[in-house]
């Protein structure tokens, strides 16, 4: 879907959440307390939330919320990301993004 | 389960075991069992002494079913000639569907002894205590089972299943520790941590569907000891700890295990603190649905959906950190050779195991005192 690729494509950490979803909320403070700041869409305050939920789904994310891209591509959700970390994966992946202030 | 109370006490009021005087019941029982394999266990009763619909049809049905299948031919023999197919497949049906109903029953007999072992315990301590003048609350360490709710199927499972992965888990640690005392090959020894790590990993998926049971028993570690309970984060182990556990018990390590170890911790600790304010933020946002509206008024949440939804994402919370745990014990998996493995798989075992007996030695030292 056009919206979501265009969302997706944006520079940097970007992540699709829901404001009533307390896992999204765990995803954004992991990148958080490595120096990323992600940008983040709530889905549930825009009108095509179904449409984008959907779009997330088919194109491979195992939840729709939170969906995390990193520069464009699809890591996954709350599940992909933490196996990534923990194997070490996750951090060479956002090297380019982190901040050096905090 | 607790496998701390191991001593049979002879049933004395409640009358599940009455002697087999149902055989007339048994014609009835088998054309109703096959007619249409409908499940004959509904253990979401109250507990009722002198249950009656368990002595009729469930005595019956065990020992008929005992032979696997033998007794269906009764009904079945005119119709096997025309359609074989259909008949097989019903049989087939039938005998998964005794199968299930045998290992419901099973579970729920085995919650019903373990429920009445508990309630002598408890009236005896009551009694003890009340002689002594004290208040007796909440020190009593026993699984608490809330008579006043039904049955939990799901729990019933969960427990004794429970209850045979820690038997198996005893084995396991056993065989590690005679096999690693001597000399064993590596194939033999990369067969037996697979088969550790299975074991850890068919854990995970048993509390996944005991969370979706009833997800705050998996939260509450009502099913584990008092000590390994004190230890508990978002229901089980907290990966971080067990790092730090384990890691002096290696042998010699290479620099780039210890680096890749070292990296592991941290990220599992990150991984945590994430999860931790995750569910904090659960805690607020519930609190504040549930102090939504006006108190003081005597209504209820006024969002009452919504306090719902909120609990259901307890589940999630449950299998994130399954999942981390399981990811955990992978990349130590990979890191380790197959030998320091063993040895992980072995001190691991044994940590929890003492765990295990320092409740049981907490709980009888407890009772000694009063």
């Amino acid at each position: 879907m056009d919206k979501v690729m265009r969302m997706s494509s944006e520079k940097g950490v970007v992540i699709f959440t829901k404001s009533s979803c307390c896992l999204c909320y765990a995803v954004q403070i992991l990148f958080r307390n490595l120096r990323v700041q992600p940008t983040i869409h709530e889905i549930d305050t825009d009108p095509d939330c179904r449409e984008i939920e959907k779009a997330l789904l088919r194109i491979g994310c195992s939840t729709a919320f939170p969906a995390v891209f990193i520069g464009g591509k699809l890591v996954g959700s709350t599940s992909e990301v933490m196996s990534l970390h923990l194997s070490g994966s996750l951090v060479p992946l956002i090297k380019p993004y982190q901040s050096l202030l905090y | 389960m607790n496998s701390t109370s191991t001593h049979f006490v002879p049933p004395r009021r409640v009358g599940i075991y009455e002697p087999l005087h149902q055989f007339g019941m048994w014609g009835e029982t088998f054309k109703n069992n096959i007619g249409n394999g409908e499940d004959m266990n509904t253990p979401s009763h109250i507990i009722i002494p002198n249950n009656q619909k368990l002595d009729d049809n469930n005595l019956s049905e065990d020992t008929s079913q005992g032979t696997g299948g033998t007794p269906h031919m009764f009904d079945q023999e005119a119709s096997t000639s025309r359609h074989p197919d259909k008949i097989q497949r019903r049989l087939a049906q039938n005998r998964e569907a005794a199968r299930k109903s045998r290992l419901r029953k099973k579970a729920y007999v085995q919650q019903l002894e373990t429920s009445r072992l508990k309630l002598i315990h408890l009236e005896q301590e009551l009694d003890r205590a009340r002689q002594q003048g004290f208040y007796v609350g909440n020190g009593i360490d026993t699984n608490s089972l809330s008579f006043s709710e039904p049955m939990n199927p799901g729990i019933a499972t969960f427990e004794m299943e429970y209850g045979h992965w820690i038997q198996e888990q005893n084995k396991q640690i056993c065989k590690l520790r005679t096999v690693l005392q001597g000399q064993v090959s590596d194939v033999e020894l990369r067969l037996l941590v697979e088969n550790g790590m299975k074991h850890y990993f068919d854990l995970f998926r048993m509390k996944s569907a005991a969370a979706k049971a009833d997800v705050f028993f998996v939260m509450s570690g009502m099913w584990r000891t008092s000590a390994e309970r004190f230890f508990l984060w978002i229901g089980g182990f907290r990966p971080s700890d067990l790092l730090k556990v384990l890691l002096p018990h290696f042998d010699v390590m290479t620099d780039q295990q210890i680096l890749d170890v070292c990296n592991l911790r941290q990220s599992c600790q990150q991984a945590e603190d994430a999860l931790s304010q995750g569910m904090e933020k659960l805690q607020h946002t519930l609190a504040d649905c549930v102090a939504g509206g006006r108190l003081g008024e005597g209504s209820y949440i006024p969002q009452v959906n919504s306090a719902m939804e909120r609990l259901e994402a307890l589940v999630s919370f449950v299998n994130q950190a399954d999942h981390l745990r399981h990811e955990t014990l992978q990349q130590m998996h990979r890191i380790l050779t197959t030998r320091q493995a063993a040895r992980g798989l072995l001190a691991l075992g044994e940590y929890f195991q003492r765990l295990r007996a320092l409740s049981s030695s907490w709980a009888t030292r407890h009772r000694e005192l009063t």
